[in-house]
């Protein structure tokens, strides 16, 4: 929870979000048009999705399990029977006048989400719901003085609205809710989670109460956040800003509110104010949608292993540390990389490697983990080396810096390098008796007490040897000849 | 039930219909025939009957996952009283 410190005592912020994701299908939700970003304008559009008289919509079955399926990755109560009402509005993207939607009867009820916070720690947070609805058009409002371009390319594609409880206290656990609802999404293929190219957008609701007081605030909602960078900085400035308005004596008025990106600041959409009367009923043209509890139980007995258990399961047996467990299951490919990279491996050390060195590089290269220069195989074969004492963990950061450049294995730049570690006593010991040798004053001060030293001629002989020297075996052998 | 001449105006502003000022006065009154007509259904006792929003005993049809429809801006534009390459245009919608 963070707290507002205002100057007439500490404010605490309510925040539910409404998050609109774009459904993973070929055709749009109730026409066969395709539901792909882009495209020429208005290319992607049949006579149903921009309204001519006398078109009729029939519902994408695809749609409806992929619903059905985020409902079941949320543990989510799966209404048999929902209804799809028309939500009547005016704006130039909307040909038809009116959304098909879902208000009373949505397709899925009650469901929650566990948070993983910063500190390690987790909280959950409780779904309203998740209903289908349609996408509008795209509205251009940058390409001339006088007019608004409008390209229906949008117009009738598949949106899952997910709401949640107004559950959260922070901007920080407004962030971890859109990224592990982004997770789940992407773990069942129901949504690819692109906040750029819009698939998935949100709708921030924020009011402030003071510590301690049951009695919710009056809200503001902030439309259309595109970003989890932007959410918490929306949620930064309204919070602020509500205070400022509650502490000088003033109300706060429940509208909908629009985040300025480029002042960074949330500005008031007074248009919007008057459509707030909706008129929902129930659209003639659809009958209500009843799902077959068989087909329900065939979507459940499909679902993937989804991040928290994967986490869970990444924590028990491979003895990791939870922070660590989040970072590698936030995305499936990932996941997937370091279990192949830790089978048969010590699992700690891999995932040092995978979230340190491997995502470092990836980070640098601006690659995904699907085309990562070094494979989950050639990695494995690195760490390997380290095990069984070939190389030194120093020296395998070399190694795998070069994998990365030339995509050779590991074991024939090794080779190729005569980078393989010196265990030999004898060779150490030269190497240590020569160094002692040489700063033979340096030796005196450590005897006389100045043990700090002993990095020193570590140091030393590890140049010495090119890094090669067994470090285990450098210490035990310095420590010895020190003593004299 | 009867419904006034502010109502009449709201909801003609929400269905962007324009309806004169004298006519505002004669459509309440007919409005409010016809709500009072449908209110008779309130004589009906449907205590522990589930809410029907269709009466016929059918169910929705699923459509298959394949892009069937599309490519067709032309005709999608034909009667676009004012378009631009292969946008619709209309006067500015300011935010």
């Amino acid at each position: 929870m963070s707290i507002v410190q205002g100057t007439t005592g500490p404010w605490e912020m309510v925040i539910g979000l409404e998050v609109h994701a774009q459904v993973t299908s070929e055709a749009k939700l109730f026409s066969g048009a395709s539901a792909a970003f882009g495209g020429a304008p208005n290319a992607h559009v049949s006579l149903v999705d921009a309204a001519f008289p006398g078109m009729l919509p029939v519902i994408n079955g695809t749609c409806v399990e992929q619903a059905v399926r985020t409902g079941l990755g949320l543990k989510a109560q799966i209404n048999l029977t929902s209804v799809f009402d028309r939500k009547n509005y005016f704006y130039a993207d909307l040909p038809s006048g009116y959304q098909i939607s879902q208000y009373l009867q949505p397709i899925v009820g009650k469901g929650e989400i566990l948070l993983d916070l910063a500190d390690g720690s987790t909280r959950t947070v409780g779904i309203t719901r998740l209903h289908l609805e349609q996408d509008a058009g795209k509205s251009m409002h940058d390409q001339s003085p006088t007019e608004t371009y409008v390209d229906l390319n949008r117009s009738g594609v598949a949106l899952m609205e997910i709401v949640s409880e107004p559950d959260m206290r922070s901007g920080e656990e407004a962030a971890a809710y859109l990224k592990k609802l982004r997770a789940i999404l992407r773990y069942l293929g129901t949504c690819d989670g692109n906040m750029e190219e819009g698939s998935m957008r949100a709708d921030v609701n924020l009011s402030m109460r003071r510590v301690g007081d049951p009695k919710l605030g009056t809200r503001c909602e902030i439309k259309n956040v595109n970003s989890i960078r932007f959410v918490m900085q929306a949620i930064e400035y309204e919070a602020q800003r509500q205070v400022e308005i509650l502490e000088s004596g003033g109300t706060v008025h429940q509208e909908t509110r629009l985040w300025d990106t480029g002042k960074g600041v949330t500005r008031s959409m007074r248009s919007k104010e008057e459509a707030h009367d909706y008129r929902y009923f129930p659209d003639p043209d659809l009958l209500p949608l009843k799902l077959d509890p068989a087909m329900v139980e065939k979507i459940k007995a499909t679902l993937p292993e989804l991040p928290d258990e994967k986490r869970a399961r990444f924590i028990r047996d491979f003895g990791l540390k939870a922070y660590d467990a989040s970072v590698l299951v936030a995305e499936r490919a990932s996941a997937d990389f370091y279990e192949k990279v830790a089978k048969g491996r010590d699992g700690k050390l891999a995932a040092n490697w995978v979230t340190g060195e491997l995502f470092g590089a990836l980070n640098r290269l601006g690659k995904g983990i699907e085309s990562s220069p070094v494979s989950a195989e050639a990695l494995g074969s690195l760490i390997d080396l380290i095990a069984d004492a070939t190389i030194s963990n120093r020296i395998a950061k070399d190694v795998f810096e070069a994998m990365i450049e030339t995509g050779k294995p590991a074991s024939a730049i090794v080779e190729e390098k005569g980078l393989r570690q010196v265990t030999d006593t004898g060779a150490i010991e030269a190497a240590i008796d020569q160094i002692l040798a040489a700063n033979a004053d340096k030796v005196a001060e450590y005897r006389s007490g100045k043990d700090k030293l002993f990095g020193f001629f570590v140091g030393q002989v590890m140049k010495a040897t090119g890094g090669k020297a067994n470090p285990a075996m450098l210490n035990d052998l310095l420590g010895k000849k020190l003593k004299g | 039930m009867s419904i006034d001449q502010t109502t009449v105006a709201r909801i003609a502003h929400l269905a962007r219909l324009k309806v004169p000022l004298e006519e505002q006065q004669q459509v309440a009154g007919e409005l409010s025939k016809i709500l009072d007509w449908v209110a008779q259904l309130n004589e009906v006792d449907v205590t522990g009957i589930e809410p029907l929003t269709n009466v016929n005993d059918m169910a929705l049809r699923l459509r298959d996952d394949v892009v069937t429809d599309g490519g067709k801006a032309e005709d999608i534009l034909a009667n676009a009283p004012s378009k631009t390459a292969d946008f619709f245009t209309v006067p500015k919608v300011i935010e």
